[in-house]
C-alpha cells in the first residue's frame, strides 16, 4: 500500500537461546498512516519493545531480524546497509526511548547533545536554533545550557523529544515515553508529543502498556500478545467493542475512576517464549477457548470497520 | 564446566598456563633430587644439556632442580600472603562497609594512608629489621602486612552496594541480625568477586616478594625465583653470557604472571555478568 | 484507651543540611498516623516521587530513623524495643516491596525467603510443619507450591515473585502489612489479581494494610481511606470516596484530572500549560508554585488541615472557614 508512513510486513525477530529459538516478534504486520497516531499495547513478553528496536534496526545478537519488511515510505529499512540505516535514523525515523533518565549523557549540556545529533547527520546548527527547538517542546529559555541532572524527569524526557524531532522525521516511535513520570507530568509530556506531531505532520507509533493512556492519545491501536498481533482497530471501536478475548479482559482489568468494581485480573500467566502453547498462544487463559484453539493458530482477519482480530470466534 | 571454558577463553588460557606450571613441578619432583638445588651439589656453570636441562649456576646448583624446588616456594609466599591479605581485608571491609559510622572512618583512613605510602619501601624496612635472615614463611607474613590494604578498599565498595539491596532489607524484616546478614546474604553473592580479588592479591604478593628477593632481602638459602634472580645479578650473569641462568626463572615468572592475569580477566567476567558476551 | 499498634508520632525526616552544607531536603515533615487501631482497613498513601510516602513506609518499618518525632509500637519507641518486644514488632508489622526481583537473594532458591522467617521466629517445630505452613501461605495468595518452591528467582515471573512476597508477609500472621508500591512493576492484568488478594487479607484475615502508591485509581478501588501526600506533607485525607469524588485540595484535583481513563468524555489531552512559578517554591504553602488559586495568605501562612466533613480534611486556605484539624489527629478522618 503506497502512501503509508511506515509499513511493517510479516516482521519476525528471534533470539538465540540454548533451549531453542525464541520468537519475540512473530509475523507482525500493520500500517502506520501519515499523520496518524498508532498505539501498540502489550504486557511483558508481548514483543512490543522488541518491535521498536527492530524497526530502528537496533537489535543486537543474540537477537536478529529473521524476516519481513520495514517500509519507511519507499525504503525497506530491513535491508539497508549500516551506513544507510544510520542516515535514516533520526532523519527519517526517530525513537524517543523509555527511561529518559538514562538516555542523556550526564556530563554534557543538553543543548550540546541535541547539536551533537544534528552534526552527526551533517547539519550544523546555531545556538539560536537549539533554543528554538527547546521552546518548541515547551522547555523554558536557558534549558539548553543545563546539565541533565539539573532537569526534572519531565524536562529530560522533553529534551529526548527535542533530539528525536531535530531533523524533522516522518515517523516518531515513542517507547513508553512516560512510564517513569507521574500522571501530571505525563499529561504534559503527551501534550508536547501531540503538539510536535502536528507541527511536523509526522506519524507517531506509541508503544506502551497503559490502555488508559492509549485510549486518550491514539487514533488506532494494536494489541500484542506473546509476540503476535492479536487485534488492530480504531481506538473508539476497540474500547466500545473489543473483539479479541485478551483485549476484552485487558480493558476489564483496568481500575476505573468512575465506579468501584470487583478487581478482575486475567487468570494465569503470560506464556514464556520458550514454552509457547500450541495453536493460539492465549488459549490457556481464554474463557472462550475450544478444541480448535489448541491446534490451529488464528491469523488476523478483517472484520469490517477497520478491525482486524486474530481469533477464531471474533 | 568445559562448555563454559569455551565461552570464557581468558579463564581457559589462564587455567591452561597454570596447569603447565603444575605439571612441570610435579614431573620435576619425580625426575630430580631436591638436594641438587643446593649450592655445591653439581659442577658449576654448565650449559643446558641432557644431564642438566636448565644448566647449572655459578654456585653449583642444578638449575632445573632449583626451579622445581623454588617455584612452589615462591607460589607459597604468594598464596599465604594473598589469602591472609584478602581474609583480613574482607573482615575489615565488612565491618567498615556494613556498620558505617566511626569504625568505617577509622578503617578507611588507615587503608587510605597505607595505600599512599610506597609499599616496597615499607617492605624493605620491615625485611631489613628482621634479624638473622628470613624464612619463607616470615617472607609471606612480611608481604601480607600490606596485602590487605587494597582488598579492604575494593571489597568495602562492594559491601556498600550490596547493603542497599532489597533482599538485605527483607532479611532484616525476617529477623536476621548483622553478622547473619553478612554471612548468609551478602558473602555468597560476593564469592566471585572475592575469588577475583584473591587471584589479584596473590599476583601482587608474588611480585612484591620477588621484588624484595631481587634486592637480596629474601630467604637467602631458598632457591626461590626471586633469590635466583638476585644471584644472577650478584654474579653479573648477563654480562658474562651465562644466558641459561636467567632465562629459566624469567620464563617461569612470565608463565606465573600470564596465567594469573588471564585467570583474573576470566574471573572478572564471572563476577561481572555485564561483561559476558553470550547468554 | 489502648495505644495504637503502630504509630508515627509527629515524625520528620531531613537529609543533608549538615556542617558541610549539603542541600537540606525535607523528606517528611511533622507527620502523624496510626495504623492498626480499630477495625482492620486499607489506607492508601498516594503521592508522586518526593512526596514522602516511601520515607513514611521506611520509618514505620524501622529501616530508617526519624530526625524528629518517634515511631511507636504499642506505645514504645521502636528504636528502644527490647528483645521480646522487638520480636513482637517484627511479627506484627510486615512489608511488601516494589521490586519483585531485588527482594530475592539470587544466590538462593525462593524457598529461602520463606524459610528464613519461619526459622527466625520459630513458627514451626519441625521441617514438615514448616513446609506445611509455607504451602498454606502460598495457596492463600493463589500460587501452587509445586510451581514456586525449588525454583530460583529468575525462573519465576514478576507476578509470581510478588505474590510469593505476599505469602512471606502472611507467614508471621501480622496485624499490619505495609505495601510499598506492590504492583507498580507488575503487568496491568495481574495488578487487579494481586490487589484483590490484598483486599481479601483485610476482609478475611483482619490485617490492616497501608497501601503506598502513586496510582490514585487503584488506591480508590482497593482502599477505605486515602491520604494524599505532596512534598513531605499530607495535603488531603479521608474516606476514599470523598477524596476521589469531591477532591478539595487543588493538587488532588489536578491528580484526578490527569489520570487517563479508557472511558472519559472530556478531552484529556487538552490540558492547560503546566503552572510553574519557581520563585514561589519556598512559599509557606508547598503547592503555591503550581496552584491556580493562590491568595496572599498562601505565601505567608502554612495551611493547616481543615476538617471539611466528618471523614474528609484538606490542607488548603480555600477551606479555611472550616475547623482546623491538628496534624496529630489525622486518624479522626480515617475510617
Amino acid at each position: 500500500m503506497s502512501g503509508a508512513a511506515l509499513e511493517i510486513q510479516g516482521l519476525r525477530v528471534s533470539f538465540d537461546h540454548p533451549l531453542g529459538l525464541l520468537r519475540a516478534v512473530d509475523d507482525v504486520s500493520f500500517t502506520l498512516r501519515p499523520h496518524e497516531r498508532f498505539g501498540l499495547v502489550g504486557e511483558s513478553g508481548s514483543g512490543k519493545s522488541t518491535m521498536a528496536l527492530a524497526i530502528m534496526r537496533m537489535i543486537r545478537p543474540p537477537g536478529h531480524i529473521d524476516g519481513g519488511n520495514i517500509l519507511l515510505g519507499d525504503t525497506n529499512l530491513a535491508t539497508l546497509s549500516g551506513d544507510a540505516i544510520r542516515r535514516a535514523r533520526l532523519a527519517g525515523i526517530a525513537l524517543v526511548p523509555q527511561g529518559s533518565m538514562n538516555a542523556l549523557n550526564p556530563v554534557m549540556r543538553v543543548g550540546a547533545q541535541v547539536a551533537d545529533a544534528m552534526r552527526d547527520h551533517g547539519v550544523s546548527v546555531s545556538a539560536r536554533a537549539i533554543d528554538a527547538l527547546m521552546a518548541r517542546v515547551g522547555l523554558p529559555a536557558g534549558t539548553a545550557q543545563k546539565y541533565p541532572h539539573e532537569l526534572s524527569g519531565g524536562m529530560k524526557q522533553r529534551v529526548c523529544i527535542a533530539i528525536a524531532i531535530c531533523l524533522r522525521p516522518t515517523v516518531i516511535i515513542a517507547d513508553e515515553p512516560t512510564s517513569a513520570l507521574d500522571v501530571v507530568v505525563q499529561r504534559q509530556v503527551m501534550r508536547t508529543l501531540a503538539d510536535v506531531q502536528q507541527d511536523l505532520n509526522a506519524a507517531i507509533l506509541l508503544i506502551g502498556h497503559d490502555m488508559g493512556l492509549m485510549a486518550q492519545f491514539v487514533n488506532r491501536l494494536g494489541v500484542m500478545y506473546a509476540g503476535r498481533l492479536v487485534e488492530i482497530a480504531p481506538i473508539a471501536e476497540i474500547v466500545r467493542k473489543p473483539r479479541h478475548p485478551y483485549t476484552e479482559m485487558l480493558i476489564a482489568s483496568l481500575p476505573s475512576m468512575d465506579h468501584k468494581d470487583a478487581l478482575r485480573g486475567i487468570p494465569g500467566l503470560a506464556p514464556l517464549l520458550r514454552d509457547l502453547p500450541s495453536g493460539c498462544a492465549f488459549h490457556p487463559r481464554c474463557p472462550k477457548a475450544r478444541d480448535r484453539c489448541t491446534t490451529e493458530r488464528p491469523e488476523p482477519r478483517a472484520l469490517g470497520d477497520g478491525v482486524l482480530a486474530a481469533c477464531h470466534f471474533a | 564446566m568445559l562448555r563454559y571454558l569455551k565461552r570464557n577463553p581468558s579463564l581457559a588460557v589462564g587455567i591452561f598456563l597454570l596447569a603447565i606450571l603444575v605439571v612441570f613441578i610435579a614431573v620435576g619432583m619425580l625426575l630430580t633430587d631436591p638436594e641438587d638445588a643446593r649450592p655445591l651439589s653439581v659442577p658449576a656453570l654448565r650449559r643446558p644439556s641432557w644431564a642438566f636441562p636448565f644448566g647449572t649456576d655459578r654456585q653449583g646448583r642444578d638449575l632445573f632442580a632449583a626451579m622445581v624446588v623454588g617455584t612452589p616456594l615462591t607460589l607459597r609466599i604468594g598464596f599465604i600472603a594473598g589469602i591472609l591479605g584478602v581474609t583480613i581485608g574482607t573482615i575489615l571491609a565488612f565491618v567498615a562497609g556494613f556498620y558505617r559510622g566511626a569504625v568505617d572512618t577509622i578503617i578507611r583512613g588507615i587503608a587510605d594512608i597505607g595505600l599512599t605510602v610506597p609499599g616496597l619501601l615499607i617492605l624493605i624496612i620491615i625485611a631489613v629489621s628482621v634479624r638473622g635472615g628470613l624464612t619463607v614463611n616470615q617472607m609471606a607474613l612480611v608481604v601480607a602486612s600490606l596485602a590487605w590494604l587494597n582488598p579492604t578498599r575494593t571489597i568495602r565498595s562492594q559491601v556498600l552496594t550490596l547493603r542497599e539491596r532489597g533482599y538485605v532489607e527483607v532479611a532484616r524484616l525476617s529477623g536476621m541480625n548483622g553478622p547473619e546478614i553478612i554471612f548468609f546474604e551478602m558473602i555468597p553473592n560476593l564469592l566471585p568477586y572475592l575469588g577475583a580479588t584473591l587471584v589479584n592479591a596473590v599476583s601482587a604478593a608474588i611480585l612484591a616478594s620477588i621484588g624484595l628477593e631481587v634486592l637480596g632481602l629474601g630467604p637467602l638459602e631458598a632457591p626461590t625465583l626471586g633469590m635466583t634472580l638476585y644471584w644472577v645479578n650478584f654474579n653479573a650473569a648477563i654480562i658474562n653470557g651465562w644466558w641459561w641462568w636467567w632465562t629459566a626463572p624469567i620464563a617461569i615468572v612470565l608463565l606465573v604472571f600470564l596465567g594469573l592475569f588471564f585467570m583474573t580477566v576470566g574471573l572478572d567476567e564471572i563476577a561481572n555478568p555485564r561483561l559476558r558476551r553470550s547468554v | 484507651m489502648t495505644a495504637p499498634l503502630l504509630q508515627a508520632d509527629r515524625v520528620g525526616r531531613v537529609y543533608g543540611g549538615g556542617l558541610l552544607g549539603a542541600a537540606r531536603t525535607v523528606a517528611l515533615d511533622d507527620f502523624s498516623l496510626s495504623v492498626g487501631a480499630g477495625k482492620p482497613s486499607v489506607t492508601a498513601v498516594v503521592g508522586e516521587s518526593g512526596s514522602g510516602k516511601t520515607t513514611l513506609a521506611r520509618l514505620l518499618l524501622g529501616l530508617t530513623t526519624p530526625t524528629s518525632g518517634t515511631v511507636r509500637y504499642r506505645g514504645e519507641d521502636i528504636t528502644r524495643l527490647s528483645g521480646d518486644a522487638r520480636l513482637a514488632y517484627r511479627t506484627d508489622v510486615q512489608a511488601i516491596f516494589q521490586d519483585p526481583y531485588g527482594v530475592f537473594n539470587p544466590f538462593y532458591r525462593v524457598d529461602h525467603v520463606l524459610t528464613t522467617p519461619v526459622r527466625k521466629f520459630r513458627l514451626a517445630s519441625s521441617r514438615a510443619e514448616a513446609r506445611a505452613l509455607i504451602e498454606l501461605a502460598l495457596r492463600t495468595v493463589g500460587l501452587r507450591p509445586e510451581e514456586i518452591l525449588g525454583r530460583y528467582p529468575h525462573q519465576l515471573s514478576g507476578g509470581q515473585r510478588q505474590r510469593t512476597m505476599v505469602a512471606r508477609a502472611l507467614l508471621l500472621k501480622p496485624k499490619i502489612i505495609i505495601a510499598d508500591e506492590p504492583v507498580s512493576m507488575v503487568d496491568a492484568s495481574l495488578r487487579a489479581t494481586i490487589l484483590g488478594s490484598l483486599r481479601r487479607l483485610t476482609d478475611d484475615l483482619g490485617i490492616s494494610i497501608l497501601y503506598i502508591t502513586h496510582d490514585l485509581a487503584t488506591a480508590w478501588q482497593v482502599s477505605d481511606n486515602i491520604i494524599v501526600m505532596y512534598r513531605a506533607t499530607a495535603v488531603e485525607a479521608g474516606q476514599a470516596e470523598a477524596v476521589v469524588k469531591a477532591p478539595a485540595h487543588p493538587y488532588t484535583r489536578l491528580l484526578v484530572g490527569s489520570i487517563p481513563q479508557v472511558s472519559q468524555t472530556r478531552d484529556w489531552l487538552a490540558t492547560e500549560p503546566d503552572l510553574q512559578r519557581p520563585e514561589e517554591r519556598d512559599a509557606a504553602c508547598r503547592f503555591a508554585d503550581r496552584c491556580r488559586f493562590t491568595m496572599a495568605v498562601c505565601h505567608t501562612d502554612r495551611p493547616p488541615l481543615s476538617r471539611i466533613g466528618l471523614r474528609h480534611a484538606a490542607a488548603c486556605h480555600l477551606h479555611g472557614q472550616h475547623a482546623d484539624l491538628a496534624a496529630e489527629d489525622l486518624n479522626d478522618v480515617l475510617a
